[in-house]
């Protein structure tokens, strides 16, 4: 029998706000424990929660991002359990009557080469928990609070996945969409992505879904596919080997490459939600609700659509273009001052791309400008420079942030296209080099390429090489 | 009306209270009187009727501006801790992981 | 100067202006303090060195008892249970910063039912508050202490907290004036909370001048509390006209039934003749879902109540039990030897009106039947400007007579609690005495904002009897 994997993604998003959910609390990184909290978040009797606007208009540009509905009337409900990240042993959360829900996003699709939906059943708001630091051989917890209450989006996408890949593509996708509205560092590292998945396995034609598995602590996009590929193989040996699937919640473990049950008693979380007495419900005025979206830039799949029909990029580098808001702004600046998209994009797409990569920084960061790049070419165009020529001024400008034009002008590295100045420097190789010369006028036609290697040394690489071939060719005789 | 002990026991758990069996029996019966008193709401209809959360139906959309406060001091914030180490809380173990 | 202390604020206030020192008005109330609170028990803790901390201001100099609710900047706040023994709060309530901005002298704080659980003041982990008009009797609760403290002129003013009637109720047994504002009238922002949609903090006073005194100067919206109104105060005393005539008073007739004893009948129903000589229209009116009120109130206070005092657990503040061995174990016996029992009783109702298959039935069908309660008080309000009804069913009781039967205890609070349910302001005042002396207390409602009603109308009651007048003798 075949099975086919059934996959659902729960992200959580720390949004930038510059102060929490529901208290004017700071909310910069790393901070010294315990001292980014106040009677609120802290969970101090007597203390009460205020809304912070801005995180409210943030979950609405996400939520109209990823095509959702916006719920007219928003609450918000109390979910009720104890755990010592959670002072009030309540996170105040949605329940029934979400900020938004019935959205979705797109991903390649594996099988055809069109796109595959992804619904996403809802995005609503909610505060976060606390941290704990169990040190290893104690018999203590150590609690640090200055994360609670930093305001949380929850987005969750229906069952539609059907291979570890797919969640990987949804994720980046994802990633790129949230990091196109600058709501969020997005940084898994840090924290301010999450990721859990719940998979399962059926007879390919059940409609039924089959038990579902809690896959927690995946901390990296390839952490995500790797923790549910393997969840994947388990679960189909399990089913070969005669095994019930346990409903359950598993962790990945990336050192080990597996996954392992939490082993937690079995009881039914019973998280009693009830509306949230201390906040007042919500109305978004539908005015509001447009000017929202009205600030939405142009999202990722627009762009590529853009790039392709209008600037005749290819598919692959117009998602590699929009993949990145940085590069793709990069990539548009350059072409507001140079014609030819396709070169911009196949140098953006490659030494460029390549570079921040290396070296982990934004296109913003980078020494060469857009403007920059755009005279590097024109440089090309103009044949003062070779396409090898170009790469190592490329490097030199990064590294050096200064102006290709001037780097070019202080080493004196123009190309030579000189056809004059050309033949006397062939004139030279092939007297230094009589016995290729012979070779080739015997038939050897390989001792051309040799000549040609000899007069771009004898110039220290700044020779036009089409000419350098022409010339060579016609000094030897054909 | 009747509440089992163990319906108590389940409540109870779910609210970190533990009851000796001693007391189990008292709760019980007296959960029991209350509960059938309150289920004379099931005498009223109230098929159509909007369930009222806040008592001022008026007020919505209370936001506070995005802009920081200064927070308490760490010590402040760990005044009354029955237990502390350095800037932490302390608590004792946890042994289930969430 | 020896009698400072039976002044009213608006007396005192006078005397202030005409050279008495503040000093001797705080004198005076604490030695009154030190002479009878080992027989009264008001006091949770006095603060031995109250001072006043802004000069000037509406309540310049007035000493004013907090219940042990509300938080005082690192000052003991313990709610009278053992869970908060030794908290104290890194912060100041934001009635308790007006107080202390208009001049207000903060002399302690009054013992109260544990976390407001309660109509007796019984289940004070710090033992009972008396009744001072008979020491053998409850004060009323949760803000027993208050109202004791205020009847026996152990402070000029208090503050209390109602979320059922633990405002009106004790004022009404104490022979004080006690208000509920409208919800949503005074920040709940450092009250620790029982029932978040139910409760407010009040004033429990001599008089209503007081009281109209004292509203005015903890009222007004909070940016600290989302559910706090945005509408300006009003000048309260303004309202003290003495002049009702024209006023329409709706008498429900569901506040008449059987089981009032029978001498509280007879005080209100006189009370409310007199209104009527002083120029109010009677209307009759019927409030028809009032029979529901005390479940309704039971279950949306117990639920929200079961999810406020979770955060009670020993890990960030309050008492720990130290032999727990883990997490849960220091969460389960922290919270079993910190709770008192009725704390746990309303804990587990609520718990169980919350849980997973019950919800429907209980915690939805309440909030349905609120709104029918809200209903019947909106259809009152277009017969009548504002209700009278007797505060409570029967005089001050024996200490001990209803701890055995929490449901009995709960029925004492039949007339106070749709107030609260329907966000709706009310004050107790006095308007009569049983044969045995005790204080009987007069309920008047208004509609939402509508305290000025309620202040005209008790004002020209008061000024025309001297129920208010009478001390206990102790």
């Amino acid at each position: 029998m075949n099975y086919e994997t059934v996959i659902g993604l729960e992200v959580h998003l720390q949004l930038s706000t510059n102060t929490k959910a529901f208290c004017a609390c700071p909310t910069k990184f790393g901070q010294k424990p315990n001292s980014q909290t106040c009677p609120v978040c802290l969970g101090l009797p007597g203390s009460l929660p205020v809304l912070n606007e801005q995180a409210f208009l943030y979950a609405i540009k996400v939520a109209l991002a990823l095509h959702c509905q916006i719920q007219k009337i928003i609450k918000f409900d109390r979910k009720n359990y104890y755990y010592p990240d959670l002072p009030k042993n309540f996170q105040i959360s949605q329940y029934d009557m979400p900020l938004s829900f019935d959205g979705f996003v797109d991903i390649p699709d594996e099988s055809s080469s069109g796109r595959k939906r992804i619904r996403i059943t809802r995005v609503h708001l909610e505060e976060d928990a606390g941290k704990l630091i169990h040190p290893e051989g104690e018999d203590y917890t150590l609690v640090d609070l200055n994360r609670t209450g930093m305001p949380l989006l929850e987005i969750v996408t229906e069952p539609d996945m059907n291979s570890p890949q797919e969640a990987y593509d949804y994720l980046t996708k994802l990633k790129t969409i949230l990091e196109y509205l600058k709501v969020s560092d997005c940084d898994m590292e840090k924290g301010s992505l999450r990721c859990d998945a719940n998979i399962s396995i059926r007879p390919i034609g059940e409609k039924k879904l089959g038990t579902k598995v809690e896959l927690k602590n995946m901390n990296t996009f390839k952490g995500v596919r790797q923790g549910l590929e393997y969840e994947v193989k388990r679960q189909l040996s399990a089913v070969k080997d005669n095994e019930k699937i346990v409903q359950e919640t598993r962790l990945w473990d990336a050192d080990k490459q597996v996954t392992i049950s939490m082993r937690r008693k079995e009881e039914a979380t019973d998280y009693r939600y009830f509306p949230e007495p201390d906040l007042v419900p919500f109305v978004v005025d539908p005015s509001i609700i447009d000017s929202i979206r009205n600030t939405l830039p142009e999202l990722p799949e627009a762009k590529v659509n853009r790039y392709m029909k209008e600037l005749g990029l290819s598919e692959y580098d117009s998602n590699v273009l929009a993949g990145r808001m940085d590069l793709a702004d990069y990539f548009e600046a350059c072409a507001q001052v140079y014609e030819n998209k396709k070169t911009i994009a196949n140098w953006v797409t490659g030494d460029i791309l390549a570079y921040l990569n290396t070296h982990g920084i934004m296109a913003s960061e980078l020494g060469l400008s857009a403007n920059g790049l755009a005279s590097l070419l024109k440089m090309i165009d103009a044949g003062a420079l070779s396409g090898k020529m170009a790469k190592d001024i490329l490097t030199e400008a990064i590294e050096t942030k200064v102006d290709p034009e001037d780097i070019v002008a202080k080493r004196g590295l123009s190309q030579i296209s000189d056809s004059e100045k050309l033949e006397e420097i062939i004139k030279l190789v092939m007297s230094k080099n009589e016995k290729s010369v012979n070779d080739y006028k015997s038939g050897k036609k390989n001792a051309l390429g040799f000549l040609v290697g000899q007069a771009m040394r004898e110039t220290k690489g700044t020779a036009n090489p089409e000419m350098v071939n022409k010339i060579l060719k016609k000094a030897l005789g054909e | 009306m009747n509440i089992d002990r163990d319906t108590v026991r389940r409540v109870a758990l779910l609210s970190r209270l533990s009851l000796a069996d001693s007391e189990l029996d008292g709760y019980c019966s007296q959960m029991g009187s209350i509960l059938t008193y309150i289920s004379k709401l099931n005498e009223i209809d109230t098929k159509d009727v909007a369930p009222t959360s806040h008592p001022l139906s008026t007020l919505k959309n209370v936001y506070r501006k995005d802009v920081p406060k200064p927070s308490l001091t760490t010590a402040e914030a760990l005044q009354n801790a029955p237990s502390k180490e350095g800037d932490f809380f302390k608590v004792p173990q946890v042994i289930e992981k969430k | 100067m020896d009698d400072l202390h039976l002044l009213t604020a608006h007396e005192i206030k006078i005397a202030i202006d005409s050279g008495v020192e503040p000093s001797a008005v705080l004198d005076a109330v604490q030695k009154r303090i030190e002479a009878i609170d080992s027989k009264v028990k008001a006091f949770a803790y006095v603060n031995k060195k109250a001072t006043q901390v802004k000069r000037g201001g509406k309540l310049s100099g007035i000493p004013v008892l907090i219940k042990d609710n509300i938080c005082v900047k690192d000052e003991a706040t313990t709610c009278s249970s053992k869970i908060l023994e030794a908290f104290s709060p890194p912060y100041d309530a934001t009635v308790i910063k007006r107080l202390k901005d208009s001049g207000a002298v903060l002399i302690g704080k009054a013992n109260m039912d544990e976390f407001a659980f309660g109509s007796s003041c019984e289940t004070s982990c710090y033992g009972p508050t008396r009744n001072p008009w008979d020491l053998d009797r409850i004060p009323g609760g949760s803000s027993g202490g208050s109202a004791a403290a205020v009847a026996a002129s152990q402070t000029i003013m208090a503050l209390g907290s109602d979320t059922g009637g633990s405002i009106r109720q004790p004022a009404a047994l104490c022979g004080v004036v006690g208000l509920k504002p409208t919800y949503g009238r005074v920040s709940r922002y450092g009250l620790i909370a029982f029932a978040s949609s139910l409760d407010q903090i009040g004033p429990i006073t001599k008089d209503v001048e007081d009281a109209a005194l004292l509203l005015g100067v903890i009222a007004g919206h909070d940016v600290l509390d989302s559910t706090s109104v945005d509408i300006p105060v009003p000048d309260y005393c303004k309202s003290l006209t003495k002049d009702i005539k024209g006023l329409r008073l709706g008498v429900p007739k569901e506040y008449f039934v059987k089981g009032i004893d029978p001498e509280v009948e007879t005080a209100v129903k006189k009370s409310i003749e007199t209104l009527r000589g002083l120029g109010a229209i009677v209307v009759d009116i019927s409030l028809p879902h009032t029979e529901y009120a005390v479940s309704t109130y039971y279950i949306i206070g117990s639920a929200e109540a079961s999810s406020n005092l979770a955060r009670f657990d020993g890990a960030h503040y309050g008492y720990r039990d130290t032999d727990a061995k883990d997490m849960i174990d220091m969460y389960v016996r922290t919270r079993s030897k910190g709770f008192g029992d009725e704390a746990k009783r309303r804990i587990l109702l609520g718990t169980y009106c919350l849980s997973a298959g019950y919800y429907d039935a209980y915690y939805l069908k309440a909030l349905k039947v609120r709104t029918k309660i809200k209903e019947d008080f909106e259809r009152a309000f277009a017969l009548c400007d504002c209700i009278v009804t007797p505060t409570t069913p029967t005089p001050a009781f024996k200490i001990g007579e209803k701890t055995n039967d929490p449901l009995a205890m709960y029925l004492s609070d039949i007339f106070t609690i749709p107030a609260n349910l329907a966000g709706l302001p009310g004050i107790s005042i006095p308007c009569g005495f049983s044969s045995g002396g005790l204080p009987i207390g007069m309920q008047i409602m208004a509609r939402p904002f509508g305290e000025e009603t309620i202040f005209r109308a008790s004002y020209a009651f008061e000024q025309s009897t001297d129920f208010h007048k009478r001390r206990p003798t102790i």
